[in-house]
């Protein structure tokens, strides 16, 4: 969930009014927004690098606005403040209307090079727009967020803002190979090529996330001038001659993508969201984008769509009974302005192109909801009637792990992710003979495959547990997962159960006696016939030579028992003899 | 009969006498050792009120093994003087007898002897007096024989100083006639017997008390992990809320029953690397339900059910992407389209409880796998109303009363709301559980009829068992580095009862 840093007093005094934090808290709440922390930039610098440093800075109270994901509109103060106004019907929705330029049209021209690499772009200009510190700190501020989030990390879209009046149009969108690409990036003195810069911001705590987007790629994206100006170097870096300051009148806004979708809506929240600043507040001059078939399209595309839901409709989903003239004003103060039409049950929903988030009309139910107050609806119970069910293997799991603790062995609760070495190397056996999943992206060795055994765990479990009085007695009934071509993943789950004696004495004979009684518990008779179980010389690497046995029952082989063998007690780090029974209860259900 | 004829004596006298009398003076007159006293002073207290008995400290003075030497062969000094013949003798004689070195140095300067040194063979030590008195030892007889205290303070603490003398603190019993002071006493009974029981002995004989202070024998026996004891309790709220459990066997799923059924877009944060955990091997999953897959993708590229969709390039390789689930949702997902195939459809009531995977940074509070919890119900006509309803029974049956709901954001619910409960430990209101009614995107392409709304709610198992069993770092509570003593002690599992803390009945 993003989180929204602004200035307090700057907030308040943009919501015409003071709240005293639990106030302001409660709002937050009723709205779905998280007032998660206040704090100031003095206070975060403290805690991050320690007093000293925090020295001098800014004590200016910060509210940090935990905002939900898919809300962009809500990114930035002039956001917050807008959508928490209209919810609270002090002012009415802007309109935010597309204009055509007194002068010639601001034109993008895309080459064909850029549709293997980042094939979308849009743009926008801000006519005299009035930045103030604030305002601007803003600006750059909801362009981080956007970036860090619709536009994942610049990886599907990528934001450039440029002071208009340094550069001249018409201005082309193309790619070309890095040892080709020469300007002064942002806030750099000298011209490096694109190479160059792409090894100087390896090191740079920003700009090195970014990097892999385009880095093994032939070509790069990149944005000229008529002049051959770079503005930017998309996703990586803006040019430094096109920046813009607080001073700046002209915005031109570019945004690149392999999204179309998004690009269309990051371009959108900007321009709605600082035009707001213009001379002309909340209009946007339009640009034109020519795309390489040919075709141009004029952005931004700031589109309002109508939506038909009948009153009904809310009232049943929510669980209220409202008029329709009252959905339609608690619908307008979530920023959809709404009015009764047709047979006056009908409501015409008007979605303004901040709210990209509305895309069914459950969204359109969920904000009625919220604007009547979650907490003001009527609980009821459904009249679902109807008969449970365990799910029969967790049934049997529950019945079987009360009767192992009454047997007196304990329950252990371990992790079915673990390293190679757990299941394999330890247990004697090489990795191909476990048929484990593996895992593609571990972070540490932990995390490198899902257990085939319980074995590996419950040892681990005693190791870490060696100063407890002897002997231990621990047992878990869990999964494992192994490889199933038959699966529709290509894996499966078994359930088994493990248990283990460790002492100073093997103790052979109580997991042995164990056994027994599991198959007393489960109603398996000794004996070779076909309902029956019993256990056979067997032998495997993790046990100890001539103290292994393999469990049948109900006609097929379902684990194994005996001593472990020393090697495996030792590669666990333990000390003491040790036997165990490992079998899977699945035959049993 | 007596406990011993020590008792058996102090017992005599006691009944002889008027008064008391000192266990110290007894063992002396008995000719024993004073333990010997105490241990039948000791046994005859445990027998009741046949005695009384105050224990007394006095103090006094006793000579050191080497005062004792002295006592008896002089001081060192005197000693020195009495080997020193009147010719003389060499200082380097005189220094190899036992008393010579320290002996010398105090006979010296008491001036009983002297040394020449310019004798012909060196040195020569010669009697300064015709005759000494040896008051060291003089004062350590005194001593013995019990009249220390005619020494002078300064004059003992000389002695102690010298090793000679130390003192001695005697603890001793000043006994006298209990309430209950009997001669004839027969020893208590430890336990009933069989044969006490069948020979009737049990009615004459006396028995020692218990002391109910100590602490009991634990039973042995096994004990079951606290957080799967929770489970236990969750599976029976479900249970008696009627609701049916889901298979969840699986950790292995594809990214699409893990996302795209869910109308999780490829693009979205919860997909990436550092999120969730993909297989290298199986890769991808064999098979998926291809008809239901194409309605997927319609509907997240497209569109549909009256939904604008995302508009994105959906891919079918992300989709057969495998993964550990993220989330049970995976398994709630396949349940509900196995209900959607049923024909005509019939409301439904689910709960699953299992393992979910995340790769995620570790810290106390986070693993890489946890347990969700997971409810959903399925039926015609289901508001938000009902929603919160069904939310109010499960907390109330968990013991949390307080509920109140904020709005939130979930890929695939909406409208989604956040529970949170009023903590009054904290004095705030804390996250309980997400909740929300299930998207169209999400049901409709699985078959579901239009009218049917599918409201779910989920939370973890592991948060509410640390809170439950006062645990503050999830790695004491799950994995193998538990601490086995923690697993052994944990109370019963009551949610909807207030229990103290195991670590307050620990310190009881």
């Amino acid at each position: 969930m993003p989180t929204v840093s602004v200035k307090r007093d700057l907030l308040f005094q943009a919501l015409g009014r003071t709240y005293t934090d639990e106030e302001f808290d409660e709002l937050c709440f009723e709205f779905g927004l998280e007032l998660d922390e206040i704090t100031s930039e003095k206070e975060i610098i403290s805690k991050e690098q320690g007093n000293e440093k925090a020295e001098g800075a800014s004590d200016v109270i910060l509210y940090k606005i935990d905002v939900p994901a898919n809300r962009y509109d809500l990114l930035c103060l002039e956001g917050l403040v807008r959508g928490l106004q209209v919810f609270k019907e002090r002012i009415k929705a802007p309109v935010y209307k597309r204009v055509m330029p007194n002068g010639e049209i601001q034109k993008l021209i895309v080459t064909e090079e850029t549709a293997k690499i980042r094939p979308y772009a849009v743009a926008a200009v801000l006519r005299n727009i009035k930045f103030t510190k604030d305002r601007y700190d803003s600006f750059i501020e909801l362009q981080e967020k956007l970036h860090q989030n619709i536009c994942r990390k610049r990886a599907l879209v990528a934001i450039g803002t440029h002071d208009l009046d340094t550069l001249s149009g018409p201005f082309t969108y193309t790619a070309k190979r890095p040892s080709d690409i020469k300007f002064k990036p942002l806030n750099k003195t000298k011209e490096y090529t694109a190479c160059e810069l792409m090894n100087i911001y390896k090191t740079d705590n920003h700009l090195k996330h970014y990097l892999h987007i385009i880095e093994n790629k032939p070509l790069y994206p990149i944005i000229y001038d008529s002049n051959g100006v770079v503005l930017s170097m998309p996703p990586i870096i803006n040019g430094n001659h096109s920046k813009i300051t607080v001073n700046t009148r002209n915005v031109f806004i570019e945004c690149t993508g392999t999204d179309f979708t998004k690009a269309k809506i990051v371009l959108d929240i900007i321009v709605t969201m600082f035009s707001e600043y213009c001379e002309n507040q909340f209009t946007v001059e339009a640009a034109e984008v020519v795309f390489p078939n040919g075709k141009s399209h004029t952005f931004p595309e700031l589109t309002y769509r109508k939506e038909m839901v009948r009153a009904e409709l809310i009232n049943k989903k929510v669980g209220i009974r409202e008029t329709p003239e009252n959905i339609a004003k608690l619908l307008t103060r979530m920023f959809l302005k709404s009015e009764v039409i047709g047979d006056g049950n009908q409501i015409e929903i008007e979605i303004p192109p901040t709210r990209a988030d509305v895309i069914h009309a459950c969204d359109i139910v969920e904000d009625a909801a919220i604007a009547y107050g979650y907490n003001n609806i009527q609980m009821a119970l459904p009249k679902t009637y109807t008969i449970a069910n365990q799910f029969p293997l967790n049934k049997l799991t529950e019945l079987l792990r009360h009767d192992m603790a009454a047997a007196g062995f304990t329950e252990a609760l371990t992790f079915a992710l673990c390293s190679q070495e757990d299941i394999a190397d330890k247990l004697g056996l090489d990795i191909s003979a476990t048929n484990a999943v593996h895992i593609s992206n571990p972070k540490t060795a932990e995390f490198q495959v899902a257990r085939t055994t319980l074995l590996p765990g419950i040892l681990k479990t005693i190791a870490a547990n060696r100063k407890m009085p002897l002997p231990l007695k621990l047992f878990e009934i869990s999964d494992i997962v192994v490889k199933d071509s038959s699966r529709d993943v290509g894996a499966r789950n078994y359930r088994h159960l493990c248990a283990v004696y460790y002492n100073k004495n093997p103790g052979f004979e109580i997991i042995h006696g164990l056994l027994d009684r599991i198959m007393q518990l489960l109603d398996v008779p000794p004996g070779e016939k076909k309902r029956g179980y019993m256990i056979k010389t067997s032998e495997g690497p993790a046990f100890f030579p001539g103290r292994c046995a393999e469990v049948f029952a109900r006609g097929q082989s379902i684990g194994k028992l005996g001593v472990l063998h020393p090697d495996v007690i030792t590669k666990f780090e333990l000390n003491m003899p040790c036997s165990a029974l490992e079998i899977n209860i699945e035959p049993f259900l | 009969m007596a406990d011993g004829p020590v008792a058996e004596a102090l017992l005599r006298r006691l009944e002889a006498g008027d008064g008391g009398l000192d266990s110290a003076e007894l063992a002396a007159e008995l000719g024993v050792e004073h333990q010997a006293v105490v241990g039948a002073v000791k046994s005859l207290q445990a027998l009741g009120e046949i005695i009384e008995a105050e224990l007394r400290s006095t103090k006094h003075w006793e000579l050191t093994s080497e005062g004792q030497e002295i006592d008896r062969e002089g001081s060192h000094e005197a000693r020195v003087f009495h080997s020193v013949p009147p010719e003389g003798l060499p200082q380097s004689e005189l220094m190899r007898l036992p008393s010579g070195k320290v002996g010398f140095s105090k006979a010296m300067s008491n001036k009983w002897i002297r040394v020449d040194k310019s004798a012909a063979d060196g040195p020569r030590v010669f009697r300064a007096v015709d005759s000494v008195e040896d008051e060291v030892q003089r004062r350590l007889q005194l001593v013995r024989s019990g009249q220390a205290e005619k020494l002078g303070e300064k004059e003992r603490s000389e002695l102690k100083k010298r090793k000679l003398l130390t003192e001695v603190t005697l603890k001793t019993y000043w006994v006298s006639k209990g309430s209950a002071f009997s001669t004839s006493i027969s020893k208590q009974e430890a336990e009933l017997t069989p044969e006490m029981i069948s020979n009737g002995s049990w009615r004459d004989r006396p028995f020692k008390s218990y002391n109910f202070s100590a602490r009991g024998v634990l039973p042995d026996s096994g004990h079951l992990h606290p957080l799967l004891k929770v489970r236990t309790q969750f599976r029976q709220i479900f249970l008696e809320m009627g609701f049916t459990e889901m298979p969840t066997d699986n950790f292995i799923e594809s990214s699409f029953w893990n996302f795209d059924a869910l109308f999780q877009p490829q693009q979205h944060p919860a997909r990436d690397q550092h999120d969730t955990f993909f297989l290298k091997d199986p890769a991808e999953a064999l098979q998926l339900p291809m008809d239901y897959v194409h309605r997927v993708k319609r509907i997240h590229s497209h569109g549909g059910y009256g939904s604008q969709g995302y508009k994105y390039n959906w891919k079918l390789e992300e989709a057969r992407k495998n993964l550990l689930r993220t989330h049970t949702t995976a398994a709630s997902a396949r349940a509900l389209y196995r209900l959607a195939q049923k024909k005509p459809f019939t409301p439904a009531k689910y709960f699953s409880i299992d393992r979910v995977f995340r790769n995620e940074t570790l810290d106390a509070t986070h693993l890489a796998e946890f347990h969700q919890i997971e409810g959903v119900v399925a039926d015609h006509g289901l508001t938000l109303g009902h929603l919160m309803g069904v939310l109010r029974e499960f907390f109330t049956k968990l013991g949390i009363t307080q509920l109140r709901f904020k709005p939130a954001y979930n890929p695939y619910t909406e409208p989604s709301m956040e529970v949170f409960s009023y903590h009054q430990g904290l004095k705030k209101w804390v996250e309980v559980g997400n909740s929300g009614v299930f998207r169209p995107e999400m049901l409709l392409p699985m078959g579901l009829p239009e009218k049917v709304s599918v409201i779910a709610w989920g939370l973890s198992l592991e948060r509410p068992t640390m809170i439950k069993y006062n645990i503050n770092n999830i790695r004491e509570l799950v994995g193998h580095k538990v601490n086995l003593q923690m697993v052994y002690n944990s109370p019963l599992c009551r949610l909807d009862v207030e229990q103290g803390s195991p670590q307050t009945q620990e310190t009881r």
